[in-house]
């Protein structure tokens, strides 16, 4: 029995965050620290033809102006390299980005210069100083349109702007499946742009020790080892060992600070250059035109059904639009984090599915929460409805019966995963019951029979969470294995600092965290402290992304806590004159005690004092009480969802009202009740937010037209219901918790949900699709269009 | 995001404040809720600002017969503003203005003398009539009609020497009720569409006079006459509203903005639904 | 120009140049950097701080404006080591996640709060609408302003 897993154990965390103490990057001050402002593009492709700072460098106040030259010619030891990108599958062309812009600006936003003065208030006035003579040039800025014959090139090196092709399936046995179904149905749209808004901007500040070389950087990063790894190999030309970077308290991040960002190398740049600290941070407005957004496909899809309803295949051609330079992970999310899960949670024997990855005068896309697995989910359950629709049978029947039955895990599908576990029909059962189902469709049935638009929206879906086991990733392109190290330094007193290579920031892991340590132990949970986030207090780590916090950095947690009680039982056995094999652990109580002799005991802290003192040890056996382990996972780990939701739509105006949602996920074992259910409740947030509100809209030529928090929706409190979630547990068998990822399922199934429950409110109008964000206007236009005898 | 630098003074009366905008060329800054946020992005970069702040006279609603609103009151005084005969069009599109935060500091006066096509308060004080007070040099005022007040997009008929100071609204009750209809951008929270409606209804429940007024769509509020035409003489119901409601886009014209999230088109047929809506309202306060 | 205030209950002044920002004057001279800032359009709510007994946001005021003026920031709700009741259901509602939004949306739900101990759903929805929040859903933020209100019995 466990005194803290599976308990909802209130935030350890929190007291700093509830009283202004949390140390965000933006809270950092250095003595002599100066200020860093960024020149930015307002031109979504340009020529850069001069660049005169001089008046910006005769102002009061400045340090120094620096162009994207000075930082490739910032001498041999500390000239700048081009940002990496860190997914690179077969045939792809990775065009250089270098942080600050040469010649050619790509973006609104991309860096042209950099400013360095006594205050932030000094260098925004320097930043109007610059002159920067750009030449337009036509831009493209739509994912597909991009591959166009005559399409403005972004990049020479990319021949119709195609950085990638990456198909994977059967293709001709899929052609066959789909010409073998009663019936196809294909469908084009788009998932539309969005953009992460972490309401705490991103920033960095930059200290260079002339002493010994060295460099810290603190940066508003989700992992800060592969900024160091990255830092060291590529961009700043330090040796990794000489660089420390720390990311502190983080102020959200939702994918978008994984990556690797110009400012990372600026800031520390600009520190060595000046001899100074330096910091820079983000204005939301720069945020909007400089964090790598999500989503931005166009795809194609056929699904084959039979009169029965049975899937026969699937056929999708998606275009990813990359922006304007491959980010980090980019080429990974519409890939091998997209495709790969087209099968969901259903048997669908055939499936093909390819992507073309583009470049565009568009801000950077990578991951944004859920990371390809949204865009999966959205696409599959979309066709299913329709498919449903086509067979006049309710959308939950017909997703029964294609669900994978409970007893052929681990299931292989057609496009690579092998799932691990679950229970898809008991989900259901679950989320009819949570939801009310029968009940909503009896209250649709006669809301509809008034003329009310009604919608009742259901979605099931899968993640693959916690990636990944290194030879798989590293397989499919990755440039780094996804293992995840953990620490545990059992002090002489017992007490317990854990080093993790995840990183909170937000997801509360120095309580699970904490919970799994001290559960492992049977000790007080206040005796042991989480560090994270910091490159010279931690073994090299991966950091938190893609749900995989518990999944692997517990893992490695609970594999370096084993090691620890095999110690343990050895010192113990030594000084209790018995046998090894006789030792109990008793972990309610932190002792280890003789089988059949309960008061031969020790405590844990005994021990660990025996070990410090270390005059009577086995032989053989090295002082001290430390162990870390590497976790590199088995495989992904498969949570699932069904989640219902139900709109009403006024048929005026095309508000959508969202009147009821109901979550039901199965994130395998959890550690704590409190915490995943916040995690699935914020994502739900964001899901919504993408079916009703969220664009990031471009114009023709490049201008991002809601780029501030005037114009892009972000989800308000009063947008929602009161969310009822609830849960089924099937534990993963690929890790020593069972737990499965948490943290994206929620995004990843309310898209779905909601954008199917206002789908079918405006069924009986004859409309079949319409591409999100649901706004008021598309529907009133729909619903007008409807009137005019057609749908959309 | 940091405004350009400037002088700050603050002035101890109103004399004072005009005296020091013709010596300076300044701006005004009361909350500063519309012009500190276009001095942060740079759009606007006043040499001087001479804070009205402390105008304490400026500020608080007295009833008189009708309502005066100093130019300093908030719109969260506005928004709780519970005299008798105070116009309820007026109190819930206060309510409607930003976040309460917003609310809290955003000043009447300010809000008006920006003259946003979004902004609910311009819409308001059309429909009902209202005057505004301004002051200039040498103890002068003028009296202008909101009609006349609000010129064009950001523009209003306030000179460069004046400062508005008040503004004055009729009681309503005893057979008149308003109502603010509005649809909300979800973003910004502005007004996408925003209706106001006045009504005068006799015992009999006819409407024996009405105004209305629509902005967000619209460069400036914009009174519709036809519409208050086709209600008169009729009783007030969802029927007649709408029926009256149904010339707005005439009147309106060709003046309608749009933006990315709502557009010229999607507008001009949420207008007649929110006109329609705020007549309804109106009518039922004021029967 | 020399500008005096209170701030948590103490005493402060400071040569600033007109132009800044009352966030700044808090964070940079004073110091107090639980008051976040996390867009530049007056629209997020992190900066909400209280002045003169009104939730305001901090980057839309000017720190001279602000002169002689009575400012709560987070640091100051909490009072002789003891949370205030709404820190305290924010903690127990596990209304927060990254705690960036947090010193604001505490501040601001102190306020809606305020005389309204039995503060519906909708109230608390409506009445944050100026404050953003990217992590928790506002579920959970609901939950700890009511558990807050009734904590504070109607008094700030």
């Amino acid at each position: 029995m466990s005194r803290y897993m599976g308990t909802s154990v209130k935030r350890v965390e929190d007291p700093r965050f509830l009283q202004g103490r949390a140390k965000y990057v933006a809270n950092l001050s250095l003595p002599g620290m100066a200020y860093i402002a960024v020149k930015r593009s307002p031109l979504a492709h340009a020529t850069i033809r001069g660049i005169d700072t001089s008046q910006a460098e005769a102002l009061d106040g400045v340090i120094g102006v620096f162009t994207g030259q000075n930082l490739l010619d910032g001498g041999a030891s500390f000239a700048c390299g081009a940002l990496p990108c860190g997914f690179t599958p077969p045939d792809i062309v990775t065009p250089a980005h270098n942080p600050v812009a040469v010649d050619k600006v790509r973006h609104v936003g991309d860096a042209v210069a950099v400013v360095v003065a006594e205050s932030p208030y000094i260098a925004e006035d320097a930043l109007d100083l610059i002159d920067v003579d750009l030449d337009p040039l036509p831009a493209v800025v739509d994912a597909r349109g991009a591959m166009d014959d005559g399409a403005p090139l972004v990049h020479d090196e990319a021949p119709n702007n195609l950085s990638y092709h990456w198909p994977l399936g059967d293709e001709e046995a899929t052609n066959q499946a789909l010409a073998d179904a009663d019936h196809v149905i294909e469908l084009e749209f788009i998932n539309q742009r969005l953009i992460a808004n972490a309401m705490e901007p991103r920033a960095c500040v930059a200290e260079w020790d002339e002493a010994t070389e060295s460099m810290t950087v603190w940066t508003t990063t989700q992992n800060p080892h592969t900024i160091r790894l990255l830092l060291g190999a590529f961009t700043l030309g330090i040796p990794e060992q000489k660089i420390r970077v720390i990311a502190p308290d983080v102020g959200g991040g939702f994918g978008s600070k994984i990556f690797h960002y110009p400012e990372e190398v600026i800031t520390p740049w600009v520190a060595r250059a000046i001899k100074r600290p330096a910091k820079w941070v983000a204005t939301r407005s720069e945020s909007y035109v400089t964090d790598a957004q999500g989503r931005d496909h166009v795809t194609r899809a056929k699904i084959g059904v039979t009169n029965d309803g049975m899937i026969t295949g699937l056929h999708v051609t998606t275009w990813a639009n990359n922006g304007a330079y491959l980010s980090t992970f980019a080429p990974l999310i519409p890939t091998a984090l997209y495709i790969t899960l087209l099968s969901g949670v259903y048997k669908i024997p055939h499936i093909f599915g390819q992507t073309y990855g583009t470049l565009t005068n568009t801000v950077p896309v990578d991951a944004y929460r859920g990371a390809g697995r949204p865009e999966a989910s959205y696409l599959l359950e979309t066709m299913v409805d329709l498919a449903a629709r086509k067979l006049d049978m309710d959308p939950v029947e017909l997703r029964r019966k294609n669900l994978i039955p409970s007893d052929e895990f681990p299931y292989q599908t057609p496009v690579a995963l092998v799932y691990d576990s679950g229970n898809y029909q008991a989900l259901f059962d679950r989320a009819e019951d949570l939801s009310g189902y029968e009940a909503l469709r009896n209250e649709q049935e006669s809301a509809r029979s008034e003329g009310r638009l009604v919608g009742i929206g259901f979605a099931s879906c899968i993640e693959a969470s916690g990636p990944a086991p290194s030879a798989v990733a590293v397989g499919l392109g990755a440039a780094i294995g996804l293992f995840e190290s953990g620490t545990i330094r059992v002090h002489p007193t017992g007490k317990v600092t854990v080093l993790t290579g995840s990183h909170s920031h937000g997801q509360g892991h120095e309580t699970t965290f904490a919970q799994i340590v001290a559960d492992e132990f049977g000790i007080d949970i206040e005796d042991v402290d989480i560090v994270h986030g910091d490159t010279d207090r931690i073994p090299y780590g991966v950091g938190t992304y893609g749900s995989r916090s518990a999944a692997i950095g517990g893992s490695a947690l609970v594999k370096s806590a084993e090691k620890i009680r095999e110690k343990l039982k050895k010192i113990a056995a030594h000084q209790l004159e018995a046998s090894v094999d006789d030792m109990v652990y008793d972990q309610d109580e932190g002792t280890i005690s003789v089988a059949g002799s309960p008061e031969a005991v020790k405590t844990f802290a005994e021990l660990a004092f025996a070990l410090t003192t270390a005059d009577n040890l086995p032989e053989g056996m090295e002082p001290g009480l430390e162990e870390t382990t590497f976790y590199d996972p088995a495989n992904f780990t498969f949570p699932a969802s069904a989640h219902v939701a139900k709109v009403e739509i006024d048929a005026k105006t095309g508000e959508v009202d969202l009147q009821s949602y109901a979550a039901v996920d199965d994130v395998g074992n959890v550690i704590n009740p409190m915490i995943v259910e916040g995690q699935i409740l914020g994502g739900i947030a964001q899901g919504v937010g993408q079916a009703l509100w969220e664009h990031g809209i471009y114009d023709e030529d490049g201008q991002l037209l809601s780029g501030s928090m005037l114009s892009y929706a972000i989800p308000r409190a009063d947008g929602f219901p009161s969310i009822a979630v609830d849960r089924i547990e099937t534990p993963s068998p690929h890790n020593p918790l069972g737990v499965k990822g948490a943290g994206e399922m929620g995004t990843i199934a309310a898209t779905a949900a909601v954008s199917s429950a206002v789908l079918d409110a405006l069924a009986p109008l004859g409309i079949t699709h319409m591409n999100m964000p649901l706004t008021p206007e598309k529907i009133q236009r729909a619903i007008a269009a409807a009137g005019n005898g057609g749908g959309e | 995001m940091y405004p350009r630098p400037f002088d700050y003074v603050r002035a101890e009366s109103v004399e004072q404040a005009l005296d020091l905008k013709s010596e300076t060329e300044g701006r005004f800054i009361a909350g500063g809720h519309s012009l500190l946020p276009m001095m942060k992005i740079r759009m606007t970069s006043p040499e001087t600002l001479i804070d009205i702040g402390r105008l304490d006279d400026l500020r608080g609603i007295t009833s008189n017969g009708g309502f005066t609103i100093g130019a300093l009151t908030t719109h969260s005084m506005v928004a709780s503003e519970d005299g008798d005969g105070f116009p309820a069009a007026l109190k819930e599109a206060a309510g409607m203005i930003g976040d309460p935060q917003v609310r809290n500091r955003g000043t009447v006066g300010g809000n008006v003398a920006h003259a946003d096509p979004a902004s609910d308060l311009p819409t308001v004080f059309a429909a009902l009539g209202a005057t505004m007070t301004t002051a200039s040099k040498g103890g002068s005022s003028r009296d202008v009609a909101a009609a006349d007040f609000f010129t064009g997009l950001f523009e209003s008929a306030l000179n460069e020497d004046e400062l508005l100071s008040a503004i004055k609204v009729d009681a309503e009750g005893g057979g008149r009720g308003s109502a603010y209809a509005k649809l909300f951008n979800p973003a910004s929270r502005y007004a996408i569409v925003g209706a106001c409606a006045v009504v005068d209804v006799d015992g009999d429940g006819t409407c024996t006079a009405c105004t209305v007024a629509v902005g967000g769509l619209t460069p400036t509020a914009t009174v519709l006459e036809s519409v208050a035409s086709a209600l008169v003489g009729n009783p007030i119901t969802d029927d007649t509203a709408e029926t009256a409601a149904q010339t707005a886009g005439d009147e309106v014209g060709d003046h309608v903005m749009g933006d990315v999230y709502a557009g010229e088109g999607y507008r001009r047929d949420m207008l007649p639904i929110f006109v329609a809506r705020a007549l309804a309202a109106a009518g039922s306060r004021a029967g | 120009m020399d500008v005096s205030m209170t701030v948590n209950g103490k005493e402060v002044s400071a040569d600033v140049e007109p132009r800044t920002l009352l966030t700044d004057f808090v964070r940079n001279n004073l110091g107090l950097t639980g008051t976040n800032i996390g867009c530049d359009t007056s629209q997020c709510g992190s900066c909400t701080v209280h002045m003169d007994g009104m939730a305001v946001k901090s980057c839309t005021v000017l720190a001279v404006q602000a002169d002689g003026s009575d400012i709560t920031t987070i640091e100051g709700l909490a009072s002789n080591g003891q949370l205030h009741p709404m820190q305290q259901a924010f903690w127990d509602a596990h209304g927060l996640q990254c705690g960036f939004c947090t010193p604001g949306m505490i501040m601001a739900s102190v306020k809606i709060a305020d005389g309204n101990p039995g503060i519906t759903d909708e109230d608390v929805r409506h009445g944050l609408e100026g404050n953003f929040c990217r992590c928790t859903g506002y579920e959970n933020i609901i939950k700890a302003v009511k558990m807050g209100a009734a904590a504070m019995g109607g008094q700030s």
